[in-house]
């Protein structure tokens, strides 16, 4: 196992930079190794390849708590690391919830929830159908996030249609009536994983498999609160 | 002027690969043919309209330029949030078409009805907003709308002119004579009807946003009456602003807000609302003498 002191402590003095974070602070470090392990080893992305048509796309539904996010994104060099000491400031691009406009490498503006999958499944439709079949498309999300009606629609139609594409929950018991069953139990159709939301070498194994169909990946961290 | 859609958007599927169709199983048979022909981008997403419009954002934003249909009260009421957030807020586009409009589902009841459509669009940013008057206003109108990436609404009704004016999309003309009276889409024959021996201009427009305000300026000589198929005042907003330093006198029919729990026909509602050719004469006569 390899645990997430090692290649995330780097990101942590990024983290720290960012200010106003405090009422999301637990769902910002919630996705940070996921974050870490997609940008450093699954996306076929780099900040010369952010326009490019066959980049791979990550989407982040769970717009809430960006720190993380923009941690990753100033790591890998699509934003400068000076960006981060002015979170949500007038003249900062750096806002609570991510703007596509505003912020280099991010896909989709998102902050009010359940609205990331059903881009994403857009998304990877819209590849699909412009030949561009290496490409992948990654969306995460949170489990209270899954509370939203709209999730189902896209969790449904992605499954009714055997897209391939990559959902990632983060976990961290936060959905106001659980989830009794599981979270997989709510993507039926879907090929589903679960791993350590902490254990990078898991993260990465169930991130770099690929399907013919759309597949989930539950990765567990600490409770929130 | 669903047939004109359908035929249309056909053809340009054929002819323009990024053209792509969106649904929520209404019209899904009348697309079963193109679907054979281009199942990668004729997508019935099932009965999900707020998937069908996440998804018309996703494939905008891989540089697709999707068509987007449904009734009108599922395609704009029920996806309000996803088409201010999965296009607006993505600063994507897409082409929504509309059935339905006020109340062509006159016999379903007001869940079918959507007379809050454009009202609705005009709370966001950059909507352009056709509602034609003929099918044969149609096609050019979606054509038009397949050469950029901004955001389209088309309106399409049951209702509809004797005639068709392709070239509408700024204020046209129709008849000449005293105070101006415009007339939005389908509205023009019951217009034209009510006023047939007052002295009035008659303009009319299958574009209403953005509203040809330099037509209204030129046309309007102190007194207007805006006849719209959809919420009486909906462009209230825009005449106020066209004509800020002009003392005018407006006068917006339309659809009215309260909920009229009966049945019939499109006819008998348009009749309730006060948007027949009786009762539009009597409402325009008592404004303008």
């Amino acid at each position: 196992m390899t645990l997430t002191a090692l290649p995330a402590d780097p990101l942590r003095p990024l983290i720290r930079r960012l200010t106003g974070d405090e009422k999301h602070a637990p769902s910002s470090y919630s996705t940070l190794d996921v974050l870490w392990v997609l940008y450093d080893k699954i996306l076929r992305i780099t900040p010369a390849t952010a326009e490019a048509p066959d980049r791979d796309r990550f989407l982040l539904s769970k717009g809430h708590g960006p720190a993380a996010y923009y941690a990753v994104l100033a790591a890998k060099g699509f934003l400068p690391a000076d960006w981060l000491d002015d979170l949500g400031g007038w003249d900062s691009p750096l806002g609570h919830h991510p703007d596509r406009m505003l912020v280099p490498g991010v896909e989709v503006g998102t902050g009010s929830l359940g609205h990331g999958l059903g881009l994403a499944v857009g998304t990877a439709l819209g590849l699909r159908a412009q030949g561009f079949l290496d490409t992948r498309t990654f969306v995460l999300l949170g489990d209270a996030e899954l509370d939203e009606g709209s999730n189902h629609e896209a969790i449904a139609y992605a499954a009714a249609i055997q897209l391939p594409m990559t959902a990632i929950v983060i976990d961290n018991r936060s959905a106001t009536h659980g989830w009794p069953g599981g979270i997989a139990a709510r993507f039926p159709g879907w090929i589903t994983a679960l791993v350590d939301g902490r254990d990078h070498d898991q993260i990465e194994y169930a991130l770099s498999r690929r399907y013919d169909r759309p597949n989930l990946v539950v990765a567990t961290v600490e409770s929130k609160g | 002027m669903r047939e004109a859609f359908i035929d249309t958007t056909t053809e340009l599927l054929a002819e323009d690969p990024r053209t792509a169709v969106v649904l929520a199983d209404i019209s899904a048979s009348a697309f079963a043919p193109a679907a054979r022909r281009h199942p990668d981008r004729v997508l019935n997403v099932g009965i999900r309209e707020q998937l069908m419009t996440g998804v018309a954002g996703g494939l905008a934003l891989t540089g697709l330029r999707p068509y987007v249909h449904s009734y009108a009260p599922f395609l704009i009421d029920r996806a309000y949030e996803q088409i201010k957030l999965d296009l607006g807020h993505q600063d994507v586009g897409a082409v929504l078409v509309s059935i339905g409009a006020s109340y062509d589902a006159a016999a379903e009841g007001y869940t079918h009805q959507s007379p809050g459509d454009v009202e609705l669009l005009d709370t966001l940013d950059g909507w352009t907003v056709h509602v034609p008057g003929h099918r044969d206003e149609v096609a050019a109108l979606l054509r038009a709308a397949a050469r950029h990436d901004d955001r389209v609404y088309v309106r399409l009704s049951e209702q509809e002119n004797t005639q068709a004016y392709p070239d509408a999309g700024r204020l046209q003309v129709i008849r000449r004579g005293g105070p101006l009276i415009v007339a939005v889409g389908p509205m023009l024959d019951p217009v034209l009807a009510a006023t047939r021996d007052l002295d009035v201009t008659v303009a009319y427009t299958n574009t209403p946003r953005p509203l040809d305000a330099e037509g209204l300026r030129l046309l309007s000589e102190g007194e207007l009456v805006m006849v719209e198929p959809y919420l009486a005042g909906t462009s209230a907003r825009q005449v106020a602003e066209a004509l800020s330093d002009v003392p005018h006198r407006a006068l917006h029919l339309g659809v009215g807000r309260t909920e009229i729990r009966r049945y019939g026909t499109w006819s008998d509602h348009a009749r309730a609302h006060g948007l027949d050719p009786a009762s539009l004469r009597t409402r325009i006569t008592e404004f303008m003498w």
